[in-house]
């Protein structure tokens, strides 16, 4: 039964699932459970140097590289030939794109791995994790801007197509996905490997902080002040009964009015 | 009209000998805790000086609280919404933790297990942080004290605007005063503006602000947003924690805790109504001159009928009505308006007032007699100049305080011409617009401060926002999973049913 047994069918074939659960269980989990440990764990703070620079070139490299292989990966590759884009052409996009954020991530990663080992302050109040995250990004960006490399070597992308039938296939749930990246280059495997070893990682770390981009500041919320009332009964309501009542302009004298149970429906929906 | 009622509170400066025993006695109860070593929910600064964090009035460098537009209106000075993310990668308006002072802790240890040596053991000076040895402090939470240190550098307080301070560096000539400083509670509050989570929210009971620690993900932009520099990121949790206004204290009728201990009887709380609707209109205020009196304006009259009306309307319980009535905050502020806001030109619209210090008269060394104006001391002459205390309360308008200092001196006549002629000189009284009566409840207040006088703190309605029944048998005040038993048959790996106490959350 094991006789033609490629390790290649588990790192590909069904390590992907395993991943994509711990992610995505772990994630909910940890949400649910402990709210309080969902935060960046910024260290501005405590240090200013090698973060103002550091951070930002990290942060909007690696959100590019991030868009860059969520569009790249899992665009439909019927959506390109409808659209009429060439792979060769495709390629091109994703090397000098990538190579940009790439280099710009690294030279980030590099300043922020740099100060989080060697400034004293940073090193005593960094976490196991904290450290284990930032080396296996930092590796991954180095992974990453090598395969560039090897890709020049073949820019009619046609490996480039092989790895999108593979993440497609995986979110297809087809069990034979493996087979399309089990002859590429042990560089783009490496690659392949340690993001999902970051996925997997996910939920325990603090990179959870980025499925809180805090979008709902500038679109959903009016204004800028927030005021939460612990009353059970809104502004609106209140007034209304209060009209109810006494009629719009109230008593003259304060009367004791009887104390109505407040029906059910009146509950105002937890916020979040 | 929207009727709010918050627990407003007065600091009277001219009676605070600087303690710090709010500070201490806050810190105890608050900031005991790793990660805010260095954080002082109350602090108390010398001024002049550059305070803690230092230089935090310059808002020139950190960019707090809010910039008023060409066409009026508001945004956070550190940028409006879209600003404010753009820099949520690295904060360039964030002060370091050096800018408060390196937390440290001393050997002590060292004192009773050091070996036989030539020399007495000492206790030298450790890092909470790294733990590293310290070889020199070079800052603290309060490294002004007395007037510590070179003029040249406690010059650089901002207040010496429009000041010409060179002579106020002589011996002779120099002054100083105490200012205890909390989080104002403000009506307009930036730290909750710039806050990308939503974190930070303003109460509509009590109008106190606090920090939702499982919301908060350390953006650390109310850290800048925060004038005061009253918001504090604590390094080791990672989240931003600030003055409570020990709210659990307040809830059930208690003064908070700096206010119980303070020593000088320095602290006022009660209750003020506000209408919420004009807020934004008067943090708005075209001149920053105007906003002392814009603020004002948005308190409400506890004894206006229509006032009482619209705010049971509003919901605001009976007592409390009853509590803003007999409210020192409201005598202090609005009666006898000798208690103002600290910088309002922030546009904040802070909460925590302050009645600004006598001080000797400036020559009477030189002249060996007392300046006179109109047979009342001449408040102008006083040892701390007024245009310094204006523009750290008024935004530089010194009439307010002068009338204030006025009321304050015409207090000490009247009353010493009571005590020791037995005479009641209603003519000081009408010199500052009040009369007898009222100085004597301004003396029984301000100078007597009977804990009764100084603290009007009706408690809070729990009625109105929790069932009694629905949270009977709950399993009460818990962090984390306090709540999931682990019972047989109960286990559930996202833990219990959540009990109501849910927070309804209303923008405005």
């Amino acid at each position: 039964m094991f006789g033609n047994f490629d390790i290649n069918f588990l790192i590909f074939g069904i390590l992907p699932y395993a991943v994509l659960a711990v992610a995505l269980i772990g994630t909910i989990a940890r949400y649910e459970r402990d709210p309080f440990t969902w935060k960046t764990s910024s260290s501005q703070l405590l240090r200013r140097k090698q973060l103002m620079w550091g951070s930002v070139l990290f942060h909007v490299g690696i959100i590019i590289l991030f868009f860059g292989h969520l569009i790249g990966l899992f665009t439909p590759i019927w959506v390109l030939d409808t659209l009429g884009i060439p792979y060769g052409l495709k390629q091109w996009i994703a090397v000098v794109l990538g190579g940009c954020a790439g280099v710009a991530a690294f030279v980030g990663a590099t300043m922020l791995l740099h100060r989080r080992l060697f400034d004293a302050r940073i090193r005593v109040t960094s976490s196991f994790a904290d450290i284990a995250i930032l080396v296996a990004i930092w590796l991954q960006i180095v992974v990453g801007l090598g395969t560039i490399v090897l890709t020049l070597e073949h820019m009619d992308g046609a490996k480039m197509i092989r790895f999108m039938t593979w993440s497609q296939s995986v979110m297809g749930l087809q069990l034979n996905a493996w087979t399309e990246v089990v002859d590429v280059h042990w560089l783009y495997k490496v690659h392949i490997v340690l993001g999902m070893v970051i996925l997997a990682a996910f939920p325990f770390t603090r990179l959870v902080h980025m499925l809180s981009v805090p979008i709902r500041y500038v679109t959903l919320r009016p204004g800028y002040q927030i005021v939460r009332s612990r009353r059970r009964r809104p502004l609106e309501e209140r007034r209304k009964e209060f009209d109810a009542r006494h009629g719009k302009r109230g008593p003259a004298a304060p009367t004791p009015a009887p104390a109505a149970p407040a029906p059910a429906s009146s509950m105002p929906t937890p916020a979040e | 009209m929207r009727v709010r009622a918050q627990i407003g509170k007065v600091l009277n400066l001219d009676k605070c000998i600087g303690c710090h025993t709010c500070s201490v006695t806050c810190k105890n109860v608050w900031t005991s805790r790793d990660g805010v070593e260095y954080a002082w929910f109350n602090n108390v600064e010398s001024k002049p000086g550059t305070g803690y964090p230092t230089d935090w009035e310059n808002q020139k460098r950190w960019n707090g609280g809010w910039a008023r537009s060409a066409s009026g209106k508001l945004h956070p000075k550190q940028g409006s919404k879209w600003r404010i993310l753009a820099n949520i990668f690295a904060n360039p308006d964030m002060p370091e933790i050096d800018d408060y002072y390196e937390p440290f802790d001393f050997d002590y240890d060292h004192l009773k297990s050091a070996p036989d040596m030539d020399h007495f053991p000492t206790a030298r000076p450790r890092s909470k942080i790294t733990g590293e040895r310290m070889e020199k402090i070079e800052k603290g939470p309060n490294w002004e004290e007395i007037l510590g240190g070179e003029f040249s550098k406690r010059s650089q307080d901002y207040n010496f605007e429009n000041v010409q301070k060179e002579i106020y560096g002589e011996y002779e000539n120099t002054f100083m005063m105490y200012l205890p400083r909390l989080c104002e509670h403000c009506l307009n509050p930036t730290c909750s503006a710039a806050c990308p989570s939503g974190a930070i929210y303003k109460r509509e009971e009590d109008g106190i602000v606090l920090i939702d620690q499982e919301k908060c993900r350390g953006w650390r932009m109310c850290i800048s947003g925060c004038p005061y520099k009253k918001i504090y990121y604590n390094w080791d949790t990672g989240k931003s924690e600030k003055c409570t206004f020990c709210y659990p204290r307040i809830e059930s009728g208690q003064p908070t805790v700096c206010s119980e201990t303070c020593v000088g009887r320095i602290r006022y709380l009660g209750v003020i109504l506000y209408d919420a609707d004009k807020i934004e209109a008067a943090a708005s205020s075209e001149r920053e001159t105007d906003l002392y009196g814009a603020q004002m304006d948005v308190f409400l009259d506890p004894n206006d009928p229509e006032v009482i009306a619209a705010a049971r309307r509003d919901g605001v319980p009976d007592d409390w009505i009853e509590a803003a009535k007999v409210s020192p905050i409201w005598k202090m502020a609005m009666d006898w308006k000798i208690a103002f806001p600290l910088h309002p030109e922030y546009r904040t619209l802070p909460m925590v007032w302050y009645i600004p210090p006598l001080s000797p008269i400036q020559n009477a060394a030189q002249a060996g007699q007392i300046a006179m104006s109109d047979q009342m001391p001449d408040v102008r002459s006083l040892r701390i100049p007024v245009q310094y205390l204006a523009n750290m309360l008024t935004a530089g308008d010194e009439e307010p305080i002068v009338n204030a200092l006025e009321r304050m001196s015409a207090m000490r006549l009247y009353m010493r011409a009571l005590s020791v002629d037995g005479v009641r000189d209603e003519a000081i009284a009408a010199r500052v617009g009040m009369s007898g009566r009222v100085i004597e409840d301004m003396y029984k207040i301000m100078a007597i401060a009977d804990y009764e006088d100084r603290f009007a703190i009706p408690t809070a309605h729990r009625e109105q926002t929790e069932e009694g029944a629905e949270i009977r048998g709950g399993c009460g005040f818990t962090d984390g999973n306090g709540c999931s038993s682990g019972a047989a048959g109960k286990t559930s790996m996202f833990g219990g049913k959540k009990k109501s106490f849910a927070l309804p959350t209303e923008t405005f």
